[in-house]
């Protein structure tokens, strides 16, 4: 490739801190930093797969973190970061398909998703403790 | 554009069809979709299976993970789910990571961290599966 000359100071489309933060925006983020979130939980899961094919001992410290206090308070903020971007991925499908674009039901979407998340995550531990106790 | 348009006989619109300046035209935007489609039904059951093997024995955990339908179900659930991982994080290195080294290193290692980590946990699931 050519040299592109780079000395000309060229206009710059505005970013993030020209806007007033909107809802829409917000989710946008958010779906971002969840994405990045469940990267590294991908690697405990493994990391727990991975202890319960080596032996009996490991798979008991595995087992023994995340069943800790923290481990569970991690699972939960995972269980939650897991539904809040598979829902927001669904919102994506939606958009995909040219629905739900306008600002009536981006708005909407938005809200579902959060209240959908914040109820499926608590659904999902009133299942998890009524299953295991 | 280190060609002038007008130079080629060929039009914007048939340079940009099929791959465009990226030469990748739409296949990354069409993996993340695909993937995402395949992560959702796949990590429903790979949930369900987490809640029951938590707290299980090892010898319960290895007879409930040996099953076919499980292991199965699980070793797919990796390939989607890394396959997924590795796009959406290249994105966020292209839009963040603007200098040519650091961003290419960075590249470079979420391809590097997806494999290991896909690869691993599938190595583990069809450990226990065959019993090992």
């Amino acid at each position: 490739m050519s040299q592109t000359p780079r000395s000309i100071d060229r206009p710059l489309s505005p970013h993030l801190q020209i806007y007033r933060p909107m809802l829409t925006m917000m989710m946008s983020i958010v779906h971002r930093i969840t994405g990045v979130a469940l990267y590294f939980g991908t690697l405990l899961l493994v990391l727990w797969l991975v202890a319960a094919a080596t032996s009996p001992e490991a798979y008991r410290l595995a087992s023994a973190i995340s069943g800790s206090f923290l481990g569970l308070v991690v699972l939960f903020g995972y269980s939650w970061t897991l539904i809040h971007h598979t829902l927001g991925g669904i919102r994506h499908f939606i958009w995909d398909t040219g629905h739900g674009l306008g600002p009536e039901w981006r708005e909407v979407m938005a809200k579902a998703t959060i209240g959908g998340s914040v109820a499926l995550t608590v659904l999902l531990w009133v299942v998890i403790w009524i299953v295991k106790s | 554009m280190s060609t002038p348009s007008g130079t080629s006989m060929r039009t914007a619109r048939r340079r940009v069809s099929g791959l465009g300046s990226a030469r990748s035209g739409t296949e990354h935007f069409w993996m993340q979709r695909v993937t995402a489609l395949a992560n959702i039904p796949l990590l429903l059951v790979f949930l369900g299976i987490l809640i029951a093997v938590a707290g299980s024995t090892y010898e319960e955990a290895h007879a409930l993970l040996g099953r076919p339908f499980v292991a199965i179900v699980m070793a797919l659930a990796l390939i989607s789910v890394t396959n997924h991982m590795r796009i959406g994080m290249q994105v966020v290195i292209e839009d963040y990571v603007h200098a040519e080294g650091p961003k290419v290193v960075a590249l470079i290692g979420n391809i590097f961290f997806c494999a290991a980590v896909g690869l691993a946990g599938v190595f583990a699931v069809l450990k226990i599966g065959f019993g090992g």
